[in-house]
């Protein structure tokens, strides 16, 4: 039987969707301005963020309602749930977006230090995981929500070797100091959207398979407890 | 509450003999939309309903005061045509009660009363009201089988259909799921939904939860007063009455 509910979980959907196409929009955007030394594009990443945030309280308020008066159970309810934490974590990626467009604007104000190859890279990697978990939010994929949790450890590992070549930059001339902390910055602010897609890819297997394995709970040997 | 007033209560009072069962209710019935009355058992939410189709009128020593309209015209004068009155605001009860006939002729009786006898109108108007109380498709085949044999969600929407039949503006439901079964009650709960799209209706209920889902409105009662009412989703997540959210997260009723 199709239930009104049933619309109301689209809507919310649709919406999340709404708002994870406008997450990956700015962190496109603030990347492409760093690279392309553009201020007016990476300017347009705080107007982003402001609709990014709006749709976080809208969505905030919508799965608090759906809770109170739609006494969801089972998959329903672990979709609101997760429909929740997933708008936080995209809100999340969306400041993530602005501290790299922040960075972007402070490196403007000076000659570029270097060719950017390995942050567009790391960027574009983190992209795909934030694409690909919300795939498999949409899909109830969970062979491919646990693919984007092991990516983040190539992210990571990109983000150290980004970090070890800024070094060498910093320690040849102290000149360079400024401008390759603001790029280590960088490569930090596109750690954590990895992080925050690993985030949602958690969340989606929750939705899936009602079970967590956010810091690493199923690989620990935790008694069920008694209520 | 905005897009127009359907039914309003203005300091309405209403006794049974000595005992005043309502006291001062303001309460405004939007258009198209699911007002819900809740509240604990005796608050008044049952004899509150009955007076806006005025069925306390076949209780014997009753007493009202104050003003009900329905589409601004009162409803309470003498010279209000009663019958008239409970056609345009039907009512579907708790228990189902179908007349002892077929489900066809539950559904023809209203309109037979009223004068109509072209058979080929009685069927529409059957096949009609049998679709909008989502019946249809479960009793096409059987119309001449005696409403007794259907299960008791079915009954009720029969009952729901009846009442349809003679093309009301709005349906008051008194507790119409208390006396079926969770599976009936979803698909109830489903047709109230997409009843409100043509219909206004008014509900009481005192499962809170159901309140919750199927109203756009939702009016909180306690010992014949209104204690608060307003936009459903306020009422559960964030009323402003100490009384409402004692009573919405269980801590008495």
């Amino acid at each position: 039987m199709e239930r009104h509910f049933d619309e109301q979980l689209r809507e919310l959907k649709e919406q999340l969707l709404r708002m994870a196409a406008l997450a990956e929009e700015s962190i496109a955007t603030a990347v492409s301005g760093l690279k392309d030394r553009n201020e007016e594009e990476t300017r347009a990443v705080f107007e982003i963020e402001e609709q990014v945030n709006q749709l976080d309280i809208e969505i905030d308020r919508r799965c608090f309602e759906l809770l109170a008066l739609k006494q969801p159970m089972a998959v329903d309810l672990r979709f609101i749930v997760s429909s929740d934490r997933i708008g936080s974590e995209l809100e999340r990626i969306a400041d993530q977006a602005v501290n790299i467009a922040q960075r972007a604007l402070d490196l403007l104000k000076h000659p570029p230090l270097k060719p950017l190859m390995d942050l567009p890279r790391m960027a574009g990697l983190a992209q795909g995981m934030v694409r690909d978990a919300l795939t498999a939010f949409v899909n109830r994929d969970e062979a491919l929500a646990r693919d984007v949790c092991r990516r983040d450890d190539e992210v990571d590992a990109l983000n150290d070797q980004i970090f070890r070549e800024l070094l060498t930059y910093m320690m040849q001339d102290a000149k360079n100091i400024e401008r390759a902390v603001d790029l280590i910055l960088v490569g930090r602010h596109l750690e954590r959207i990895a992080d925050n897609a690993t985030n949602i890819a958690e969340d989606v297997i929750y939705l899936v398979k009602g079970k967590t394995i956010k810091h690493h709970y199923e690989t620990r040997d935790f008694s069920e407890s008694e209520t | 509450m905005e897009n127009g007033v359907k039914m309003e209560a203005r300091n309405l009072n209403f006794w049974y003999g000595p005992k005043q069962a309502l006291k001062n209710i303001n309460l405004k019935c939007p258009t198209h939309k699911v007002t819900a009355l809740i509240g604990p058992s005796g608050c008044g939410k049952s004899t509150f309903i009955r007076t806006l189709n005025r069925m306390n009128d076949v209780v014997p020593a009753t007493r009202v005061e104050g003003e009900i309209t329905l589409d601004g015209e009162s409803i309470l004068g003498s010279k209000v045509d009663v019958v008239e009155l409970r056609k345009i605001v039907g009512m579907v009860f708790q228990k189902p009660n179908p007349f002892p006939k077929s489900i066809f002729d539950n559904i023809a009786y209203g309109l037979r009363i009223n004068g109509m006898k072209n058979r080929r109108k009685l069927e529409q108007i059957v096949e009609r009201s049998l679709k909008e109380a989502a019946l249809w498709e479960e009793v096409k085949d059987r119309l001449k089988d005696n409403a007794f044999g259907l299960s008791g969600g079915q009954q009720q929407r029969l009952c729901i259909a009846r009442t349809l039949a003679v093309e009301p503006e709005v349906i008051l439901f008194d507790e119409p799921c208390s006396a079926i079964d969770p599976i009936a009650t979803a698909k109830i709960e489903e047709l109230i939904h997409k009843l409100k799209e043509n219909y206004t209706v008014v509900i009481v209920t005192h499962n809170m939860q159901q309140a919750a889902r199927v109203s756009n409105y939702t009016a909180f009662m306690m010992l014949g007063e209104l204690i608060e009412h307003g936009v459903t989703g306020k009422i559960f997540t964030n009323p402003e009455n100490k009384l409402t959210e004692d009573y919405v997260t269980g801590r008495f009723g």
